[in-house]
């Protein structure tokens, strides 16, 4: 068994999301939880998923963004985010990928402006799986809402569907793709929630980032378990979704817009 | 009525050769073009992260919404049993066909990943309407090859019926179907309506009967055969009905948009400020493609082949047009994020997005458009799709006289 | 960890000694596996089926997100990849590496390695990461 997980210890060193320290602190973190699954992280309220054991409904992952901690000059999120996923900037920035980016939000009648993050939403209801033609665009069982570019045709679809433009068409040839984040031309991408630190039992890179360099105004937590962090945020504290109208019921709330 | 007969095109011509081999040149590039554009990547594209479909999809939707309406010409002649139509019924029935052959090649090649389209057939998600339409689409070849079978072999007469109808009701759905492409996306404040659905059929009829009108002229004029003017007149009447009837579903579309204080934004954009999108929403769309051609028709009292062929092709632009305002601007006008908020970040949110199509995509739409018409005049000339002549009068006619004694000569 | 590398390539070229697998007329060298004695199955049925247990792994991975199997490509790669001279990993799709050469003789393409990281580290940054 050991041997079979020898990739992802040794990814687990390559799982950088900010300077030397950190990626010390993650393989020392990732060897952790490879070697007592059950033990958890005493900084987080959710364990890691043991190896072999199925992503479970009993799970529902959410975020939680505090606008009112989002600064206008920070965008530790976005750098994190392309850095643990491998992206880069490509030729032309309209082709590139970006899984989260840093939205200004200007009132034009108040003058009052704010910042937050944005990336895929992971709806109850999302619209890419709905009108995905192949099934590609999937959720998974604990709400995560990921594209299978194994079955995936690069239709776009998906993207004309979302209201909240978290998705991306790989437009170039890519080379040195992190072992975890395996993306290629032709194909739609997007925010994972970092399926591959959640089932780690880990945070999502932004989230980390910003608690870390950035302004904390980051949750990342189970919204199924009432004794999380999030959970008890969201039920005591006036949170909200974007375009909550439109009755997807995404699973990342903000506070403050 | 008396009996029609039908007639392959004369093959081997220097001016079939020089059709066929022009036709083959395009298709040529725009395979090159497609393969490009998959090796190198959607970079070289126009289509970027915002404008996600380009103008292949404005191409393809074009195509395969005059599919079905090219199949009317048929259908009024079988189901709704007007005899003069009936002969006419198996040229609009392959055009139909190779219409839907000619949409479906540009589609699936600006796919990220066309080599997988074998996934497409073998993966279904029952709430998608484009999983839908793979097999609405199939079922369209299915369905209208049936047909013709009943046109052509006489021995099926009593299914002709039978089959009209289902191609017909088949036909609707179809583009139902390609409407509810655009009408379901709730996301896209352009495009969400359930009026998209009568707007693409009424969009259906007028280009698939102008574009049957100027490939029937095409023929006729160049092997001499012979035309009533009732037969011209007609199809020209025809032509402007549908255009009102376009017309109609268009002003439908805008006004229960602009009665939706969300949507007013976007409605701005495409009737009064949208730059290209509105000059082609009134200048193309609404005048060329429609008043134009209406007023030119009803005008007239004995309309001719030139100006049928001249409304035709207006209607051809026209549809093109208000297919690329649908598409293309309609991708333009940015995601609202947040109604009634300025929005602005490193993904171009908040901005009207620009397009400029590239020498590849065009390639890939035109190729496609050479390929309707190389199949339509390879079916014609291998078998016999063409009738001899048309028109229920003809001896009387002096247009069919000439005819006749232009091709003794 | 280079101590356990190392001693896997010798146990992997000690357990390779005996056999002959490049010995067939035409036959393609395969590579050495780095580590290990033993595939994740029986090789005849490696040799037959390798792809659709490939196929079929990544939907549970995927889809179901069930994470530590043997049957991942990335753990094929762990064991299956090879290093050059200097120590550095060759891409496994690499010419002549092991995912090549059978499928390149058998004219075979596979498109994995268009998104697939082809060493165990997953190439990434590692450069930007040790500056
Ligand atoms: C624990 C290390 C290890 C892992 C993991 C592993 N292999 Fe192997 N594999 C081997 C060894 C050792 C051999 C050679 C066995 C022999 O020759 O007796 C082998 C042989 C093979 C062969 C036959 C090649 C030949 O020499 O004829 C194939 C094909 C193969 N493996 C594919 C795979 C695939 C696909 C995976 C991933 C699902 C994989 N292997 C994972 C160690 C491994
Ligand atoms: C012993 C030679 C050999 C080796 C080594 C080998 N393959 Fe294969 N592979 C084949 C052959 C032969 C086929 C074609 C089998 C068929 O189509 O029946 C094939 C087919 C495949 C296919 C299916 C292709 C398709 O489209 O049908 C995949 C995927 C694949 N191999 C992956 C791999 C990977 C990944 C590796 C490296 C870990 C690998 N193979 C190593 C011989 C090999
Ligand atoms: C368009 C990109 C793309 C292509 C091409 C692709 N994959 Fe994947 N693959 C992915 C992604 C994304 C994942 C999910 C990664 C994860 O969950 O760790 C994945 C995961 C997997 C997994 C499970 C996780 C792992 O690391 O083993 C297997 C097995 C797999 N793919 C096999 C294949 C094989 C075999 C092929 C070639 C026939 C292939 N893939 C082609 C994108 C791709």
């Amino acid at each position: 068994m050991s041997d079979d997980r020898n990739t992802r210890e040794t990814a687990g060193d390559q799982t950088g999301t900010g300077g030397i320290g950190r990626r010390a602190f993650l393989g020392a973190a990732g060897a952790v939880a490879v070697l007592a699954p059950g033990l958890g992280l005493a900084a987080h309220a959710f364990e890691a998923r043991p190896d072999g054991v199925p992503a479970s409904s009993k799970h529902r992952w959410g975020m939680l963004v505090d606008t009112t901690k989002c600064k206008s000059n920070c965008h530790v999120c976005v750098d994190a985010c392309n850095k643990e996923n491998g992206l880069y900037e490509e030729a032309d920035p309209k082709d590139t990928a970006q899984y989260i980016r840093k939205l200004t939000v200007h009132d034009p009648d108040t003058g009052y402006t704010h910042y937050l993050p944005v990336m895929c939403q992971h709806c109850t209801h999302p619209a890419c799986v709905a009108v995905c033609p192949t099934g590609a665009s999937f959720k998974r069982a604990d709400g995560i809402v990921l594209v299978d570019r194994h079955i995936c045709i690069g239709c776009r679809y998906c993207m004309m569907a979302c209201p909240y433009k978290a998705r991306s068409f790989d437009e170039y040839t890519e080379k040195n793709q992190k072992w975890y984040n395996p993306r290629g031309l032709g194909c739609v991408e997007g925010c994972t929630m970092c399926a591959h630190l959640v089932d780690e039992g880990k945070d999502p890179a932004c989230v980390t980032a910003c608690n870390k360099t950035g302004g904390g105004a980051m949750v990342f937590g189970d919204l199924k378990d009432p004794t999380s962090e999030i959970s008890k945020r969201v039920a005591t504290e006036q949170t909200t979704q974007i375009r909550a109208d439109l009755g997807m019921d995404p699973g990342v709330r903000y506070e403050g817009i | 009525m008396k009996k029609i007969e039908y007639r392959e095109l004369p093959a081997w011509t220097p001016g079939w050769w020089a059709l066929m081999i022009g036709l083959l040149v395009v298709m040529a590039i725009g395979l090159a073009g497609a393969l490009y554009m998959e090796t190198e990547g959607h970079h070289v594209t126009g289509m970027t992260n915002q404008i996600v479909w380009g103008i292949p999809h404005v191409f393809a939707v074009f195509m395969i919404v005059a599919a079905s309406g090219a199949l009317n010409v048929a259908s009024i002649g079988s189901v709704f049993g007007r005899d003069a139509y009936k002969p006419l019924g198996r040229v609009s029935g392959l055009l139909a066909i190779s219409l839907l052959a000619g949409g479906l090649c540009v589609l699936v090649l600006d796919l990220g990943k066309p080599d997988r389209l074998i996934v497409a057939m073998t993966h279904f998600n029952i709430t998608s309407i484009f999983a839908w339409n793979v097999y609405l689409y199939t079922g369209f070849f299915v369905v209208v090859g049936l047909y013709l079978w009943t046109m052509m072999d006489w021995t099926k007469k009593r299914f002709y019926k039978p089959a009209a109808t289902l191609a017909f009701l088949w036909r609707l759905i179809l583009t139902t179907g390609t409407g509810s492409i655009f009408g379901f996306l709730v996301a896209r404040d352009a495009y969400s309506s359930a009026v998209m659905a009568p707007l693409f059929i009424s969009m259906s009829f007028v280009f698939g009967l102008a574009i049957f009108n100027l490939i029937l002229l095409a023929v006729y004029g160049g092997s001499g055969r012979p035309v009533s003017p009732d037969v011209i007149h007609r199809k020209a009447r025809l032509l402007a009905l549908f255009m009102a009837a376009d017309l109609y579903f268009v002003v439908v579309q805008h006004i229960t948009a602009i009665y939706w204080p969300s949507r007013d934004p976007v409605e701005r954009f495409i009737l009064l400020d949208g730059g290209i999108y509105t000059w082609l929403f009134w200048g193309v769309q609404v005048f060329l493609g429609a008043v134009l051609p209406m007023a030119l028709i009803y005008r007239c009292k004995q309309v001719g082949r030139g100006l049928l062929r001249l409304v035709s092709s207006l209607a051809v632009v026209g549809g093109f047009a208000q297919v690329y305002v649908i598409v293309i601007g309609g991708q333009a006008w940015p995601l609202e994020l947040f109604p009634g908020q300025q929005i602005s970040s490193s993904f171009a949110d908040g901005r009207i997005h620009s397009y400029v199509p590239s020498a590849p995509e065009i390639a890939l739409g035109l190729g496609g458009i050479a390929l309707v018409l190389f199949l339509v005049t390879l079916v014609s000339t291998a078998l016999p799709f063409f009738p001899q002549a048309l028109g229920n009068a003809e001896a009387e006619t002096p247009a069919v006289g000439e005819a006749v004694g232009q091709a003794a000569e | 960890m280079a101590v356990m590398v190392l001693s896997a390539v010798a146990l992997g070229s000690a357990a390779h000694a005996g056999s002959d697998a490049g010995a067939h007329a035409g036959w393609p060298h395969i590579t050495k596996p780095i580590k290990g004695t033993h595939c994740v199955k029986p090789v005849p049925y490696m040799l037959r089926y390798h792809f659709d247990l490939l196929l079929h792994q990544r939907e549970i991975t995927l889809r179901k997100g069930v994470h530590g199997s043997k049957y991942d490509l990335t753990n094929c790669i762990s064991c299956h990849v090879n290093k050059n001279a200097n120590g550095q990993y060759i891409p496994i799709n690499a010419p002549g590496q092991f995912c090549q050469s059978c499928h390149e003789y058998a004219a075979v393409h596979i498109d994995c390695f268009s998104c697939h990281a082809t060493t165990p580290q997953g190439g990434g940054d590692d450069q930007t990461a040790a500056r």
